[in-house]
């Protein structure tokens, strides 16, 4: 029980990385490789203030801040620059790391017994495990009830209409770089309030803990789709929490099941590498069935 | 209504695949003239359309559209004047959003875009009305997403998308040639609709010559880059598929160089 509920806490904090994720891969369909660098990012930034002693929600607030100018730099490599998409990624992740160090002015900062965004709840009698649940919950509420909003709106359609088809959102009048900059710094934005948010919940920072987190994101988008298989947006996006809990619940599971936590990225890379060319291979695998049933 | 003077385009110059696709094209139309453009293979038709467009800029000359220069507009700005159909179906529309979203975007095209709803319900159901007379019955499937469309249908809807918002100038960049002939008449039959309808200046792509002879008050053909025929009024009117091709042969000292036009 106690994995459990460790499993889905963890979940719920991802699930806004999650759905950051969704709005580059899926909405605007560009792989944006930025998000490791802005999770750590967030952690940094959430890190560094409240080891100093500031506010902890000021701090999530920064830490969001930060991700979005770095969401916001990918976009002008990719739109005024002309760098494609996944290059621009890989830049400015490659600089966050540099930035993330200087941020916290060492790899790690830990926050045992600091106060954090949690504590509230704590104080409120709840386990530390159950206080990550409640505010969990909270955001990822909050977050769909926005977005399923804003995407509602013109401005949200317009990105939409970009990730969709650019020629066409172009010829309707859409300045497509402005809105993929838009996208990109929603989208990063999150990542790193997801950031902030897991680093308060384990009490430590670490610029490495960026590393592999866009397989992971996209993991829980494809779970998410394939198993929750979402029919308007506001179930779209619930899909998508609901699969960054399944996914941290599988973790939970091959780990009790006594898989050496070293290989985990090496699972969570199959995994989404058969996630991502089952389609293909079910293509395959009618068009064999038809063609068996001509010769019939 | 759309004033091309003297506009020049090359492609990759200075290097190996440098090619000249548009040589001093200078064109004017009134308010309500229904161009068709026509031309052989490379003739630099769609070139023309796209550098009106803004897809590209030119190197020389100036585009103006109802007395604004638009020369050094980026294409999003310009769109705010411009209807455009394109001749792939798929470019047209965004196929992962529904029939409604789609026209609610076109709706809006030249306007700014804010936090106000991407779509409401009075204008579903203007949108209701207006596909109900492309008789294509798509009125009842407002909520579906265009991907799922047969290309003459988007066609249908993205023509409907271009003339929703009345554009000072209506683009169609042949807009049939992916279509089967039954779906393309139909297709062309709607555009002719809208166009008189919301009494449009156009400028149309086609390769089949006798669409167009058939269609529009003025013929321009293009060759190598350059206009060489513009026939109209009455001249336009009795002209037949024989009597351009003999007219290009004049101009142009070569035989027609369009297999698709020819056979269709």
């Amino acid at each position: 029980m106690g994995i459990v509920s460790g499993a889905v806490s963890l979940g719920l904090l991802w699930a806004v990385m999650t759905i950051g994720v969704f709005i580059s891969y899926r909405i605007l369909d560009i792989a944006d490789l930025t998000v490791e660098g802005s999770i750590a990012m967030g952690a940094a930034i959430a890190a560094r203030e409240i080891a100093a002693g500031g506010n902890p929600y000021m701090a999530t607030l920064l830490a969001l801040l930060g991700g979005m100018a770095a969401g916001l730099c990918t976009g002008l490599l990719q739109t005024r620059l002309k760098i494609p998409p996944l290059l621009s990624g890989i830049l400015v992740m490659i600089a966050l790391w540099s930035v993330n160090l200087r941020i916290m002015g060492k790899s790690n900062i830990s926050l045992l017994r600091m106060k954090t965004v949690y504590t509230v709840f704590e104080s409120m009698g709840l386990s530390g495990t159950a206080s990550i649940i409640v505010l969990g919950l909270l955001c990822v509420f909050l977050l769909i009830s926005v977005l399923y909003w804003f995407f509602g709106t013109e401005v949200g359609s317009a990105i939409r209409a970009t990730g969709s088809n650019p020629h066409m959102a172009r010829a309707q009048g859409i300045n497509t770089d402005t809105v993929t900059c838009l996208g990109l710094l929603i989208s990063n934005g999150l990542v790193a309030a997801s950031g902030a948010l897991i680093a308060q919940s384990q009490s430590y920072a670490d610029v490495q803990m960026g590393t592999g987190a866009i397989v992971i994101g996209l993991a829980s988008v494809i779970i998410g789709e394939v198993l929750f298989r979402g029919k308007n947006f506001y179930t779209r996006l619930i899909s998508l929490a609901l699969g960054a809990i399944t996914y941290r619940l599988i973790i939970a599971l091959v780990l009790k099941l006594g898989m050496p936590a070293n290989d985990l990225k090496l699972f969570t890379a199959v995994t989404v590498a058969v996630a991502l060319s089952l389609p293909t291979f079910l293509q395959r695998y009618h068009q064999s069935q038809k063609s068996h049933g001509g010769v019939e | 209504m759309l004033s091309v003077d003297g506009i020049y385009k090359t492609f990759n110059p200075g290097t190996i695949n440098e090619k000249v696709a548009l040589r001093n094209i200078c064109a004017e139309l009134p308010e309500g003239d229904f161009v068709t453009l026509i031309g052989g293979n490379g003739a630099g038709k769609s070139t023309f359309l796209n550098a009106v467009a803004g897809v590209y800029g030119v190197d020389h000359g100036s585009i103006r559209i109802d007395g604004m220069d638009v020369t050094r507009l980026p294409e999003y700005k310009r769109a705010a004047v411009l209807g455009r159909v394109f001749q792939d179906p798929m470019m047209g529309t965004a196929a992962n959003m529904e029939i409604g979203e789609n026209l609610a975007l076109a709706s809006r095209r030249g306007e700014h875009r804010g936090l106000k709803w991407g779509i409401t319900r009075r204008e579903r159901e203007t949108y209701r009305q207006l596909l109900r007379e492309l008789e294509l019955g798509l009125e009842d499937r407002m909520t579906v997403k265009v991907g799922l469309l047969s290309g003459g249908q988007r066609q249908a809807l993205a023509l409907l998308m271009a003339t929703l918002k009345k554009p000072k100038v209506l683009l169609l960049d042949e807009h049939t040639a992916a279509l089967d002939p039954r779906t393309a008449e139909k297709v062309l039959e709607i555009s002719e609709q809208l166009i008189s309808a919301n009494h449009l200046t156009t400028l149309m792509v086609t390769h089949n010559m006798r669409d167009a002879i058939r269609h529009g008050n003025r013929l321009i053909m293009m060759h190598e880059g350059q206009i060489i025929l513009d026939i109209k009024g009455a001249e336009k009117k009795n002209l037949t598929v024989e009597d351009l091709l003999e007219r290009f042969g004049k101009v142009s000292g070569e035989e027609f160089a369009n297999d698709r036009a020819l056979l269709s």
